[in-house]
């Protein structure tokens, strides 16, 4: 199926797989913003996790253990930030802005040995006849783990958030931390462990990046994926559901201009290359707009510091 | 007895909150506390609750030691807590909100069904999937009671729980709570209103600067009594005389304003006339639209041209100095963040609402030395208890700070003042104080706003009443003729909830 020169299942594959790294930062930071934290931080998470996945991948020859890589290293740089901002009662804004820019210098000299190398390849998950399917089976079957993966946790947090006793209690803490702490609820290690969640998927989703999107480390390839999921988040008015319809845009839109650009268009490179970001956050405006009470949705204490006085 | 409270002693860096408290609760027994603003009352009970960690002393509850380490503890031990300021999630349902509350509570479905059985055998009818902050007071309060009544309290705790509530709905609270009691659970009740305790409560406690210095059955003591016992002195009551209707001053019609808040009401077609020398007192529940009415007023929201007139002048669009200048002066409801910055010392505040009326700038620089004596003369004719005029506003207690709020207004000299809960949360005798205050500012020919909750306040202060409702203003009446009954009509009633038929 091709239209206007862009093979559109082909456009379909690669907008789910363009889509995951954002994909899965925004679901992790949507989780620390419903408990109340405003982590700009992500786009540093998520370089550390690119260099920390892709030198944990290297090292051990596993893309496994090189996910898990990520995650910890992005886990860390939120445990950090945690520790700043929830002990030490440090301003949440300035020290998010701090975050990133501490991941991408210290991403930039751990990556120096690395530039030039080729990590382990991630194989595509063999689904057998599934996979001869025609349109749907390219679509559907065709993608590496992560993918799927990325995919089930969005439905996991959903579901998390929705239906679970622990998912209240953090939204609860979200929305008013006074009140929780007087009925008894721990507000500081509800946020800690939402930030260190929030940072071990944006630490997934730049190992993502490094791993099988490019696949190798270049100094400063997150691009402003971290600061699109953070846009996503606020725009998708902290709803996991609009997370994922948001990032596929986002992704949809940057698939589609990179084979614009192969398929020879006559439209300047540097709007094609800007299209993902201005669609994107133009998309997600309208939804709120169309949503009367959708710019209110932000959790009441988001970017509040918590002391307990009594 | 249910509950033993033997010395209970606690302290803050510089203030003994606690110091020896001893009383006891019998099963089925409504026991007031009383006492003023730091008498010690709030501590005292965040201590029962596991809130707070008592330095020394011991509690006893059936009989068996009982030191609750955290409000979990205090819950599993029966003992359940409905707070001053409400600790509801708003944007989340009824069942939510109840589900918190509760250390086992069961799958939502179910627990719905629960809240619904319960609420309406208490005669507290809900709906638990609704969203609390589309809820009126006294239903965010239903939410706290029905939490609490879930786990099937031995003790319940209640802090200030009639202060939003509507006449008919205290009404229905007090049959609820009546019935609690009379299926044995011990109800600790604090309140500033005397009325309601002489009509509840079996026992009082009364607590001054941390001690317990008596206890007695309300029912035989006056309301003035025990307010006195409360402080200790003598209590003067309101002189009312020397004031005159003078000429028309401010006139307000078809005032329109859109919410200031995403749960607060419009303004619709408000409208009145003020006299100079005359009080205004206009009740509501909050929430109705009495921000709403004091930022058209004070000018922080401009309205359509023509609403309202100051001496038969059009300031409808003028902002706040604006009006300032022209004698129209404001004291929100909010003291820290509203009607005072936190973290600017009282000189500071002083000038940010003083400057216009008085010469506290020179050739637009800060005259430091007359803005303090403007400060410092607030200080000393309102009995603000600070140390001086450098110390942050965010350091005052409420009830100081909102003597100086509503001292910095009344010392300008203003042609009409309008004020929000000017004794909310104030103690008994700041309380006289500031209401004698408003009434002096009266009796000098000044035209006086006075937006509240308190109806009696109202009653004692005010030569007409008005009800804000849903945004709605009623048309003012005489006070004089009004019983509290018809007030409460006035105010919707029990905004359309009625008691649900056993």
């Amino acid at each position: 199926m091709i239209l206007g020169g862009i093979d559109i299942v082909v456009l379909i594959a690669t907008l789910m797989a363009a889509s995951t790294p954002v994909l899965l930062a925004a679901t992790g930071e949507l989780v620390a913003e419903k408990a109340g934290v405003l982590n700009l931080g992500v786009e540093g998470m998520m370089i550390m996790g690119a260099v920390g996945g892709f030198a944990a991948a290297v090292a051990t020859g596993s893309p496994v253990l090189g996910f898990l890589g990520g995650a910890l290293a992005g886990a860390a740089m939120a445990l950090i930030f945690a520790f700043l901002t929830q002990v030490l009662l440090s301003n949440q804004v300035a020290t998010g802005l701090a975050l990133t820019l501490f991941g991408l210098g210290l991403s930039a000299l751990i990556g120096k040995g690395f530039e030039g190398v080729r990590p382990p390849p991630t194989p595509k998950l063999p689904f057998g006849p599934l996979a001869e399917i025609p349109v749907a089976g390219r679509i559907l079957f065709s993608h590496d783990w992560m993918v799927y993966a990325s995919l089930a946790l969005v439905a996991a947090t959903w579901w998390f958030l929705r239906h679970s006793r622990a998912g209240l209690i953090l939204r609860a803490v979200g929305e008013n931390h006074d009140a929780a702490h007087a009925l008894g609820y721990r507000v500081v290690a509800v946020r800690v462990t939402a930030l260190a969640f929030g940072g071990a998927l944006a630490g997934l989703g730049g190992a993502y990046l490094s791993l099988v999107r490019v696949p190798q480390w270049t100094e400063g390839m997150t691009a402003g994926a971290g600061w699109i999921a953070l846009a996503i988040v606020v725009f998708a008015s902290w709803r996991p559901e609009r997370v994922l319809l948001g990032a596929y845009l986002f992704g949809g839109i940057t698939a589609i201009q990179l084979q614009m650009q192969a398929a020879g268009y006559k439209i300047p490179v540097h709007l094609l290359t800007m299209a993902p970001y201005v669609v994107t956050i133009v998309a997600l405006v309208l939804i709120t707009a169309l949503h009367r009470r959708g710019a209110q949705a932000a959790p009441a204490a988001l970017g509040r510091s918590f002391h307990a006085s009594t | 007895m249910l509950l033993t409270v033997e010395g209970l002693t606690k302290a803050y860096p510089g203030v003994l909150a606690n110091d020896g408290v001893s009383f006891a609760v019998a099963p089925g027994e409504v026991h007031a506390l009383l006492g003023e603003n730091g008498a010690g009352k709030s501590t005292l009970v965040k201590m029962i609750y596991g809130l707070v960690k008592p330095d020394a002393g011991a509690m006893r509850l059936h009989g068996a030691p009982y030191e609750p380490a955290e409000p979990r503890a205090a819950r599993a031990a029966g003992v359940a807590m409905v707070f001053q300021h409400f600790s509801l999630f708003e944007a989340l349902s009824v069942a939510e909100n109840v589900a918190l509350g509760m250390e086992n509570p069961p799958p939502m479905r179910a627990l719905a069904g629960r809240i619904r059985a319960v609420s309406n055998a208490y005669g507290l009818p809900l709906d638990p999937n609704r969203t609390v902050g589309d809820l009126s007071a006294g239903e965010r309060q239903r939410v706290e009671i029905i939490r609490c009544l879930l786990q099937d309290p031995k003790l319940l705790i209640m802090d200030e729980p009639t202060s939003v509530l509507t006449p008919q709905e205290v009404e229905i609270l007090f049959h609820t709570l009546r019935k609690l009691a009379a299926e044995g659970t011990a109800i600790l009740y604090i309140s500033h209103k005397l009325e309601e305790i002489r009509a509840l409560c079996d026992t009082a406690t009364i607590l001054r600067g941390g001690r317990v210095v008596a206890s007695c059955a309300p029912r035989d003591k006056s309301a003035r009594e025990l307010a006195e016992m409360m402080v200790g002195a003598e209590l003067k009551p309101v002189d009312r005389t020397g004031r005159r209707a003078g000429a028309m001053v401010l006139q307000v019609a078809g005032l329109d304003l859109a919410p200031l808040s995403p749960f607060g009401p419009a303004l619709r077609g408000v409208g009145f006339d003020l006299r100079r020398g005359e009080v205004l007192g206009i009740g509501g529940v909050a929430g109705n639209g009495q921000e709403e009415l004091l930022a058209a007023l004070s000018g922080e929201r401009p309205t359509a041209p023509g609403t309202v007139l100051l001496d038969g002048r059009d300031i409808a669009a003028l902002g706040p100095n604006a009006r300032r200048r022209l004698g129209v002066l404001a004291a929100p409801e909010e003291r820290l963040g509203h009607a005072a910055a936190p973290d600017l010392s009282l000189t500071d505040n002083a000038i940010l609402t003083g400057t216009v009326r008085k010469p506290l700038t020179r050739k637009g620089f800060i005259d430091k030395s007359a803005a303090r004596s403007f400060a410092q003369s607030v200080i000393s004719a309102f009995d603000v208890r600070t140390p001086g005029p450098d110390v942050a506003a965010r350091a005052l207690s409420g009830g100081n700070l909102q003597k100086f709020v509503i001292g910095r207004e009344v010392l300008q000299d203003p042609v009409v003042l309008v004020v929000n809960q000017p004794t909310w949360g104030v103690d008994a005798a700041a309380a006289a104080a500031i209401r004698q205050a408003l009434l002096d500012l009266a009796a000098r020919g000044a035209a006086v706003i006075a937006i509240s909750q308190d109806l009696d306040e109202l009653l004692e202060i005010s030569d007409r009443f008005a009800a804000l409702n849903e945004g709605r203003l009623s048309a003012p009446r005489d006070t004089a003729q009004l019983t509290l009954e018809e007030i409460g009509l006035m105010l919707g009633g029990a905004h359309g909830m009625q008691e649900a038929a056993p």
